[in-house]
C-alpha cells in the first residue's frame, strides 16, 4: 500500500503543472503520479497533429522518463484509479492497489461524449481523445474513402481536415446551425466554413443523425433531414465530459465537473481538482462552469500545485475565460472572451471575406471583453490579457479599433511589460 | 543562490520609432531586411506619442512553455532563453495565446511561429539602436559570478537613502572574505554602522576604529604581529578622503614609501561627509560644501583637487586603481589584483563615491551620477602595477561626454557660470592629457565593463 505526500492522478497539462508547482517549493516530498494511460505524459491537443503527420508518436512526449525521475515523481502508467476514499485518505486501482495520500490532485481530464443516436453500439466508430484513439484511427483511416465526421468543433475540423488531406471525401455533419459556436460569430465560423468547402469537404449544418446501421465494413447514417449518409469510417467528436466515473461515495461534489473553489480545493478536505475535469468559475459572470481548454488546464494545475504545497505566491483563480486559437488550411483564427453578442456589449467589426480577414472585438463599457482575429496580426497573448487585467480602454477605444496590432501593443508595453 | 540571466531593457522615452532594431533582426535571422521576419516590433501611439515593444522577455517561468501541448517550448538553463524547436512544433499557435508579450509571433511568410532567441548572446537589435532604448542588461553575469560569494556585512546599517558606501562595502567584502582585518577611521564609513556598537561588530570580520590620522600606520602595525606569529590575514582599509588625503596623508605615505603590506580603499566622496559637508583636499573646483560656500564673492570652491591615485602611484605602490561603483565589473578585477599585490605591498584603489546627501542630487541618481563621471572623463578609469610601471586607462572613453552633463545632475555644482563649467572642462581635458603622459602601451585585455 504505497504512500504519498502528493499522489496526482492524470499526468496530461494539469496533473504536470502541479507536479512543477510543487517541486518549486517541495523538493523532497514524496510524489506519486498516476494515469491511465500506458505511455509517458502527452496532451490530447497534439492527437490531430499525428493524423496529419505533422508530428510522430516518438516526439510527442511532455516528460521524459529522466525529466520524471529528476523531479522525483513516481510515475505510475496503466494505473486506473477506481474509487477515493477520503476516510482512509487513498484512492483504490483497477488492479485492486490502493495509494495513501496526504493531499490528493484529480486531473482526470475529460473522456468523449457520445451523441443519442440509435444504434450507435452496434456500429464501429471512433474518438478522438488518447494516443490509442489516435493510432487506432490512423491505420483505420488508411483504407478509409468515406470518412463522417460527427461534430463541427475543434477536434472535429482538425480530424477532417487532415483526413481529407490524404484525398479522401469527407463530411462534417453538425447539429448547430454554424461550426465552432463555442467560440466563433457567424462571420468567422463562415469563414472558416469556406475554407472547408473550396477543399472539396462537405459541411452540413443544422443537422443531426437519427440513426446508425451497420453496412458492411461501415456503417449509413440517416440524417434528420432525411437523408442517407454512408461512411466507411466514423469520427465522433461531439464533445467531452469529464471522467468522474470513480467518484461514486467518495463525497466529492459534482456538478457537470468537480466543483472547486477559487484554490481549486472540492468540498472534501485535501482533496483538489484541476483542469478539464474541474468546474471552476467563470471569469465575466462568476457562475460556476466548464472551460475544457488547455490554458485552462495548466493555469488550474499550477493554482492546486501551488496550494497543495502552500506556496506563498498563491493567488486565487481569476475566473476561466474562453481562449483559442485555430490553425486551418493555412489559415489562422484566434478567439478569446466573451465574442458573441449579448446586452450591454458593443462591437466594433473589421471584416475583409475577400482578403480572408476578420476582425471583431467585444466591449462592454469601457473595458475589451472578447476578440476574435481570422488571419490577423492581433497578438491573442496581448488581447487575453487586455480582458484579463480588465484594462480601462476608454476614450482610447477608437484608436484601438482603427489600429489594434500598434495600439494593443503599446498598451502592453505601459501596462504590464 | 540560484542563477541570473542577461536580459534587454526597452526604454519607450528613448525610442524614436526608426525601426533600426527591426531591420537588424530581420538581417540576422533571414539576411534581409523584411520587417516580418523581425523577431522585435515596434509600436506607436501616434497621437500619445509613445511607444511599445513586442519582443520575448525570455521570462523566468514561460507561459508559452506551459502552454505548448508539443514540448516544442523550453528555457535553456545555461543561457535562460526560451528555445523553440522546429522539429517538435506543429504550428497550433497556443504560445501566441498564452504569452502576455507579443513575444512569440507568426511569421506569415514562413508560416511559423517566431521568437527572440537573443542572437547567441549578442543581441542584434542592441547594437543596432542608436539612441539606447534597447540595452542588454548583462549584471546577470555579476550576480553569478558573486552572488555566492558571503555578504560579511550587517543587514541593517544607518547609511543616508541611496549611499554608496553600503554598495562598495557589501562588494569589497565579499571579494575580499573573512580573514581580514578591517580599519575604518572616523567618517561615514564607520558611522554607518561597520564598527558596530553595543560589544557586537556591524563586519563579520575583525574591525576597528583607529585615529583619523593613523589607519595605515596602525594596519602596517596589525599586518606585521601577524606575519610575526605565522598567520597571513589581510589588511583592509577603507578610510574617506579627509582620513587618506588630509589628516590621513602622513601615514599613508609613511607605509606607501615602506611597502607595508594592505589594500587600502579610499573611499572619496569629495568631502568630510560625516560632520557636516566641509571641503577636503578632494573636494573639485567649484563645489559649494559648507566651508567653500557659494555667495556673492566666493563661488564655491577655488582649488581643484590634488590628485591622490597619481600620488600614491609615484609612491611605488605594488598596485594602484582608481574605481566606480557604476562599474562593479571593473571594480572587482581591481580588487584580484589588490588582494594579490597586498601581499607584496600595498594596493591602493580611489573609489569615486558619489554622495546624495552631500553633493545634493537625488538617491535614485547615484549609479547615474557615478557613470556619467567616467564617461565625461572627470573620474577616469585607471590601474597601475609597480612590476609593469605606468598606468593602463581600464575603461577608456574616446568620445567623453561634455562635463556640464555630469555637473548638471549635482547640487553642488549648480551655481557654477559659464566661465567656471569652462575651466572645469579644460582641467578635465588637461589631466587626461597628463595621464595618457604616464600611460603604458602594453595590450592587456581591457575590462569591459557592465551596464
Amino acid at each position: 500500500m504505497p504512500n504519498s505526500d502528493y499522489v496526482i492522478v492524470g499526468s496530461s497539462h494539469a496533473g504536470l503543472a502541479a507536479l512543477d508547482a510543487i517541486r518549486l517549493q517541495d523538493k523532497d516530498g514524496s510524489l506519486t503520479l498516476l494515469t491511465q494511460e500506458t505511455c509517458l505524459p502527452y496532451s490530447p491537443t497534439i492527437l490531430p497533429y499525428l493524423l496529419s503527420g505533422q508530428t510522430e508518436r516518438s516526439r510527442i512526449f511532455l516528460r521524459s522518463e529522466e525529466a520524471l525521475r529528476e523531479l522525483k515523481a513516481s510515475f505510475k502508467p496503466g494505473a486506473k484509479v477506481v474509487a477515493v476514499r477520503p476516510d482512509q485518505r487513498e484512492v483504490a486501482l483497477a488492479s485492486g492497489e490502493t495509494v495513501q495520500y496526504a493531499k490528493l490532485l484529480l486531473a482526470t481530464g475529460a473522456a468523449p461524449k457520445l451523441p443519442p443516436v440509435a444504434g450507435l453500439q452496434e456500429v464501429e466508430y471512433h474518438v478522438l481523445r488518447t494516443l490509442e484513439d489516435a493510432l487506432r484511427l490512423n491505420s483505420a483511416s488508411e483504407e478509409a474513402e468515406k470518412i463522417v465526421v460527427l461534430g463541427g468543433g475543434l477536434i472535429g475540423l482538425h480530424a477532417a481536415e487532415n483526413l481529407a488531406a490524404r484525398g479522401v471525401s469527407v463530411t462534417i455533419v453538425e447539429a448547430l446551425p454554424r461550426l465552432l459556436s463555442g467560440y466563433f460569430d457567424e462571420e468567422a465560423a463562415d469563414l472558416v466554413r469556406q475554407a472547408f468547402v473550396n477543399k472539396g469537404i462537405e459541411v452540413l449544418t443544422s443537422e443531426r443523425v437519427r440513426r446508425a446501421s451497420k453496412a458492411g465494413r461501415g456503417c449509413v447514417l440517416s440524417l434528420e433531414s432525411g437523408r442517407s449518409l454512408p461512411a466507411d469510417l466514423l469520427l465522433i467528436a461531439t464533445g467531452v465530459q469529464p471522467r468522474m466515473d470513480y467518484l461514486a461515495g467518495s463525497g466529492v461534489e459534482t456538478d457537470e465537473g468537480i466543483l472547486v473553489d477559487e484554490h481549486m480545493r472540492t468540498k472534501v478536505d485535501h482533496v483538489w481538482a484541476a483542469g478539464d475535469v474541474a468546474q471552476a468559475r467563470s471569469f465575466f459572470d462568476g457562475t460556476a462552469n466548464m472551460n475544457a481548454i488547455l490554458p485552462s488546464a495548466v493555469e488550474q494545475g499550477r493554482i492546486a500545485g501551488m496550494d497543495m504545497v502552500g506556496d506563498p505566491a498563491l493567488k486565487p483563480f481569476v475566473g476561466s475565460i474562453p481562449l483559442n486559437t485555430y490553425k486551418f488550411f493555412g489559415q489562422r483564427a484566434f478567439s478569446v472572451g466573451m465574442t458573441v453578442e449579448s446586452e450591454g456589449m458593443e462591437i466594433e467589426k473589421v471584416a475583409l471575406p475577400e482578403a480572408r480577414k476578420y476582425l471583431k472585438l467585444v466591449f462592454k463599457g469601457d473595458r475589451l471583453v472578447g476578440a476574435i482575429g481570422i488571419n490577423s496580426d492581433l497578438d491573442p497573448g496581448v488581447m487575453h490579457q487586455l480582458i484579463r487585467r480588465k484594462v480601462y480602454v476608454g476614450e482610447a477605444r477608437a484608436k484601438l479599433c482603427a489600429n489594434p496590432v500598434e495600439m494593443s501593443r503599446v498598451m502592453m508595453t505601459t501596462g504590464w511589460r | 543562490m540560484g542563477k541570473s540571466y542577461h536580459t534587454i531593457a526597452f526604454y519607450p522615452d528613448k525610442c524614436d520609432g526608426c525601426m533600426d532594431c527591426v531591420e537588424a533582426c530581420a538581417r540576422f535571422h533571414t539576411g534581409t531586411a523584411d520587417p516580418r521576419h523581425s523577431r522585435i516590433q515596434v509600436a506607436k501611439d501616434e497621437e500619445e506619442k509613445l511607444y511599445g515593444v513586442a519582443l520575448c522577455r525570455q521570462c523566468g517561468d514561460p507561459q508559452c512553455v506551459m502552454n505548448c501541448p508539443a514540448g516544442a517550448l523550453s528555457k535553456d538553463k545555461d543561457t535562460g532563453v526560451v528555445r523553440w524547436s522546429e522539429e517538435k512544433c506543429v504550428n497550433c499557435q497556443l504560445c501566441t495565446l498564452a504569452c502576455p508579450y507579443g513575444g512569440i509571433t507568426f511569421n506569415a511568410l514562413t508560416d511559423r511561429v517566431m521568437k527572440c532567441d537573443f542572437c547567441e548572446g549578442d543581441p542584434a537589435c542592441v547594437k543596432a539602436c542608436p539612441r539606447k532604448a534597447l540595452v542588454l542588461k548583462a549584471g546577470a553575469s555579476l550576480f553569478n559570478a558573486w552572488g555566492d560569494l558571503e555578504d560579511l556585512v550587517v543587514p541593517g546599517l544607518s547609511a543616508c537613502l541611496g549611499c554608496n558606501s553600503e554598495l562598495l562595502l557589501r562588494h569589497t567584502l565579499r571579494r575580499v572574505g573573512s580573514n581580514t582585518v578591517v580599519a575604518t577611521p572616523p567618517g561615514c564609513i564607520a558611522g554607518v554602522g561597520s564598527v558596530g556598537f553595543n560589544a557586537k561588530t556591524g563586519l563579520k570580520t575583525p574591525v576597528f576604529h583607529p585615529l583619523l590620522t593613523n589607519t595605515a600606520a596602525m594596519l602596517a602595525g596589525a599586518r606585521r604581529y601577524y606575519k610575526r606569529i605565522g598567520r597571513d590575514v589581510t589588511m583592509l582599509a577603507f578610510g574617506g578622503d579627509g582620513g587618506t588625503a588630509d589628516v590621513g596623508f602622513q601615514s599613508l605615505s609613511g607605509a606607501a614609501e615602506r611597502g607595508e603590506q594592505m589594500i587600502y580603499i579610499c573611499v572619496d566622496n569629495e568631502g568630510y561627509m560625516n560632520t557636516g559637508v566641509q571641503r577636503s583636499s578632494t573636494t573639485p573646483y567649484g563645489a559649494w560644501t559648507s566651508t567653500t560656500p557659494v555667495g556673492s564673492v566666493l563661488r564655491g570652491k577655488t582649488r581643484d583637487a590634488k590628485p591622490m591615485p597619481l600620488l600614491m602611484v609615484m609612491h611605488n605602490c605594488e598596485y594602484v586603481a582608481t574605481a566606480s561603483t557604476a562599474f562593479l565589473e571593473d571594480y572587482y578585477a581591481k580588487l584580484d589584483k589588490a588582494i594579490e599585490a597586498a601581499n607584496r605591498g600595498m594596493a591602493y584603489i580611489h573609489v569615486f563615491s558619489p554622495c546624495p546627501t552631500g553633493w545634493r542630487f537625488p538617491p535614485g541618481k547615484l549609479i547615474e551620477v557615478a557613470r556619467k563621471a567616467v564617461e565625461t572623463n572627470m573620474v577616469p578609469l585607471w590601474e597601475y602595477e609597480n612590476k609593469r610601471g605606468g598606468i593602463r586607462f581600464t575603461h577608456p572613453v574616446d568620445d567623453p561626454l561634455p562635463v556640464q552633463v555630469y555637473l548638471s545632475l549635482i547640487g553642488k555644482y549648480k551655481h557654477l557660470s559659464d566661465e567656471q563649467v569652462s575651466f572645469i572642462q579644460g582641467q578635465t581635458d588637461r589631466r587626461i592629457e597628463v595621464l595618457k603622459k604616464f600611460s603604458r602601451e602594453d595590450k592587456e585585455e581591457e575590462i569591459s565593463s557592465a551596464a
